[in-house]
């Protein structure tokens, strides 16, 4: 049945982070606001305590994620590859139903520098032309740190961020301190600090919106202090402690009269009006299988950057890239990040690894951009280097090297490798490159009957030349710490990237990118599509490469800013803002 | 290709969560033991189906008795542990058949399927969770009886570890055995991971009865909440687990 249902101002595609954050600031404005999301409702009663100590559910089953049947994606590492599906969840696990990823995430919120706003700059300053790969697309961020650092300000202020002040030497210049102290240390968290120090590097706790004390928000919402419980990443909170849109938002913004949501809507599409610069509103499917056309002045894709792309093409906003001629924005710039490091086993030391926040852990930025002189080594880029002790969950623990992982003797390897082991990891910046783009795939639907988004990535040999490089600097400080054992976990020159059903990231960026030139971005300086001056797309789809932070600060950053641009300018004079 | 969004995961928690009380209320009632004379965790244990006499919800006969070697041969009994056999871990695995992971109803199983692309690309075979394990356990036992005269059940505790090492290394041809698309090692890397759910998951899933691979490995199962712990370093927790159905199980070094 197609039905069409009464206008709205805005309407909001997505309540995840960015979606929660745009939808509250455009009603605060006195918009009246709709969001749309696909998933089901996920109020806090369905994680009271302990409900959510179940790492089967969560952590395997993919509970609260969005299922690869539902809304998949189709993998290939080059162009001359045959892209298959990623028929089972494995690598990064979105969100789906309220609240989103900002749901299950771990919560670790570090901000980028100022370095990596700019690295176009940084490179034409500190290297020599040639120097680099030529494949690499790397841009600026078309917004200045003194615009987008209060954003980040604002935001740590809803999240409660609970971190060290003036601890790390390399952070850009901050409005205000930390809201909150940072967690407490668990004993790897002790032991890196330790061990960093003395080796001369800045080691400082991760800044954390799992909140270290009882804390009220701008929008007056309550979050307590976190209970170090031990289900975090890839889980609800139990405790109302870290900040989801739901702790930190959405009970607020529930209580406007001008603002409403709807769950089981999935939208497949923006409509455009027929000269195809401005959208009427969007299509979504109801779960009883209804097309609904919901009539919009303003559409704020909030669906994910990955889901956002898809968007994007399915309903032909902009034009798709093309890797051979360069042409087209849609999918230019697709980015992730690099994982790298070791895990380390001591047979008389007792990590507890239950005890646990998502963000517990220790880093250090002494090799960001710029933090380390890499203009001669042939790469550019850097890395947070951390010991974090993110859960402690058995199904998936980490065992021994050198240990049977079945058969005989399994029960004593289970028993020696639980809670004695700790791990120290490098998270490492991503480049754009000409070749790692998303675009549409030609045979591969999802149940809507809409094109899945397909992803052509690989490892850029940039970043692998600099995972090399740290690999050894990290390896000194695992080998001061004497470990017993140690398994080798590091990237190399000829790793090549893998779907294979282990866990790495959900930080996946850029595909539509803002900046100031529409030859070379999808969205401009305020997030606001070139081509469709009524669809506005603020989410990590808009970063021209990924840094080695984790990327909700910016994202979350930017919506501010892209909801400040809409009330300030755009709705007393709606049109192009740049 | 038109097909309506999976249904949600919880209803078919629930079920599980109805079968396993069930089985918990009817094996206590007629033992006629009085649930105050045992800890919970006890209680839970005793209520538990008994392997022997359970009666899977999926698998056949033949094939719970090839699982339960499989299974037995992964996670043996010794002095460090209880073991698959003794902590239900075939229970599991027989109820997550009937789940929407048994069914496959989250996986992307639309073709064209590439079996062949690579082992970069993940899982890509066309079956669920279910039809691979009718098939894996099938194949296994034709091509045990074909190499050993004998399902394999009935091999000797050698011969078994024999067989699942050479399945793990993808050194079985299932083709042979009627099977051309599934490798022996994608069904065995399934085999390990669900008796490692089985073995380490909440009790409320069928398998870890009583809790004891928790307890064996020290873990504090839904617990939950340390924030007194968190500054006591490289001291080990004193309590034993508890579980989402609201049991605990101590320590047997500590007197209850
Ligand atoms: C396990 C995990 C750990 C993470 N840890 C960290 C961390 O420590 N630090 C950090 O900075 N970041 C972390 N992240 C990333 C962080 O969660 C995301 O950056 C953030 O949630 C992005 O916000 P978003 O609004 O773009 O997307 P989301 O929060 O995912 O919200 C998108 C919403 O849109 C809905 N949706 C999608 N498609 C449609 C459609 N067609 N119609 C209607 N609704 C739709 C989805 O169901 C979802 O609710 C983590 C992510 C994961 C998954």
């Amino acid at each position: 049945m197609n039905i069409t249902n009464e206008p709205v101002d805005a309407v909001v595609v997505g309540l995840g982070w960015t979606g929660a954050i745009m939808a509250i600031e455009l009603a605060k404005a006195g918009l009246r606001v709709r969001a749309l999301e696909r998933g089901p409702d996920r109020p806090n009663a369905e994680f009271a305590y302990p409900k959510p100590a179940d790492e089967l559910a969560y952590a395997h089953r993919h509970k609260i994620m969005q299922s690869p049947r539902q809304a998949g994606f189709t993998v290939r590492r080059t162009r001359d590859e045959t892209a298959q599906p990623m028929r089972v969840l494995g690598k990064f696990r979105l969100g789906d139903g309220v609240g989103g990823s900002g749901l299950h995430w771990t919560a670790v919120q570090i901000r980028p520098t100022p370095t990596d706003l700019k690295l176009k700059t940084f490179v034409d300053e500190h290297y020599a032309p040639g120097a680099l790969d030529e494949e690499l697309q790397i841009q600026n961020y078309p917004v200045s740190w003194d615009e987008i650092e209060p954003h980040m300000d604002f935001f740590d202020r809803v999240t409660g961020t609970s971190g060290e002040d003036g601890k790390d030497p390399f952070e850009g210049p901050r409005t205000s301190p930390y809201p909150l102290p940072a967690l407490k240390d668990t004993l790897n968290c002790a032991m890196f600090r330790g061990q960093a120090e003395k080796m001369g590097y800045h080691p400082f706790s991760n800044p954390s919106a799992a909140v270290s004390q009882a804390y009220t928000n701008p929008y007056g919402q309550q979050i307590a202090p976190c209970n170090y419980c031990g289900y975090c990443s890839f889980y609800a909170c139990l405790n109302y402690s870290k900040a989801s849109p739901q702790t930190t938002i959405l009970d607020t913004l529930n209580r406007m009269p001008n603002y409403d949501y709807l769950t089981g809507a999935n939208v497949t599409k923006v409509e455009l009006h027929p000269d195809g610069k401005t959208a009427r509103g969007v299509t979504y499917v109801d779960n009883d299988g209804n097309e609904v056309f919901q009539p919009a002045d303003i559409v704020i894709l909030a669906s994910f950057s990955l889901n956002n792309v898809r968007l994007m093409l399915n309903s032909k906003i902009g034009q798709q890239y093309d890797p051979l001629t360069g042409e087209g924005t849609v999918g230019r710039n697709y980015a992730y990040q690099l994982g790298s490091g070791y895990t380390m086993f001591f047979k008389d030391k007792e990590f507890n690894p239950f005890v646990a926040a998502g963000p517990t852990g220790v880093m250090f930025n002494d090799f960001g951009p710029g933090n380390f002189d890499s203009s001669q080594l042939g790469f550019v880029g850097g890395a947070k280097v951390h010991s974090s002790q993110a859960t402690g969950n058995p199904i998936s623990m980490a065992m021994m090297p050198g240990s049977p992982k079945w058969g005989p003797g399994f029960n004593k390897a289970l028993k020696d490798s639980y809670g004695h082991s700790m791990a120290v990891k490098m998270t490492i910046s991503n480049v754009s490159t000409r070749g790692n783009y998303l675009d549409l795939d030609p045979t591969y639907k999802d149940p809507y009957g809409m094109p899945m988004l397909r992803m052509t990535y690989d490892y850029p040999q940039n970043d692998l030349r600099l995972a090399e490089f740290l690999n050894g600097k990290v390896k000194e400080i695992v080998d001061a710490l004497g470990p017993d054992m140690v398994v080798d976990g590091t990237l190399t020159t000829k790793s090549r990237m893998n779907y294979t059903a282990g866990y790495s990231s959900t930080h996946n960026v850029g595909g539509a990118v803002m900046g100031d030139d529409p030859r070379t971005s999808a969205v401009n300086r305020y997030l606001q599509s070139w081509d469709v001056h009524n669809v506005f797309v603020p989410s990590g789809s808009a970063f021209p490469q990924n840094f080695q932070a984790n990327p909700t600060a910016l994202i979350g950053a930017l919506s501010y800013w892209c909801a400040q641009a809409i009330k300030d300018r755009y709705l007393q004079n709606p049109g192009p803002l740049v | 290709m038109t097909q309506t969004p999976s249904t949600p995961p919880q209803q078919g928690l629930r079920r599980r969560e109805l079968l396993i009380g069930s089985a918990i209320a009817m094996t206590a009632a007629t033992l006629g033991i009085p649930f105050g004379r045992l800890t919970a965790a006890e209680a839970a244990a005793a209520g538990a189906p008994d392997l022997a006499s359970y009666t899977p919800t999926f698998f056949d006969a033949e094939e719970m008795r090839a699982l339960s070697a499989i299974c037995d041969t992964l996670i043996p009994a010794d002095e460090d542990g209880p073991g698959a056999l003794a902590t239900n871990v075939p229970v599991f695995i027989d109820l997550q058949m009937d789940t929407s992971y048994g069914r496959g109803e989250d996986w992307y199983m639309e073709g064209p399927h590439d079996p062949n692309a690579g082992d970069a690309f993940g899982y890509q075979l066309p079956y669920d969770l279910r039809t691979l394990y009718r098939k894996g356990l099938a194949a296994t036992d034709a091509w045990s009886r074909d190499q050993h005269g004998a399902g394999f059940a009935d091999l000797s505790g050698e011969q078994r570890v024999e067989a699942l090492n050479a399945l793990s290394k993808g050194e079985v041809d299932f083709a042979a055995y009627g099977e051309p698309m599934l490798d022996g090692e994608t069904f065995f890397d399934f085999l390990l991971q669900n008796t490692r759910e089985g073995y380490l998951a909440d009790p409320i899933y069928g398998g870890n009865k009583g809790m004891a691979a928790w307890v064996m490995i020290g873990f504090p199962g839904a617990r939950a909440s340390f924030l007194e712990w968190v500054t006591r370093h490289n001291i080990p927790y004193p309590l034993g687990p508890v579980d989402l159905g609201g049991n605990f199980a101590p320590l047997p070094n500590v007197k209850a």
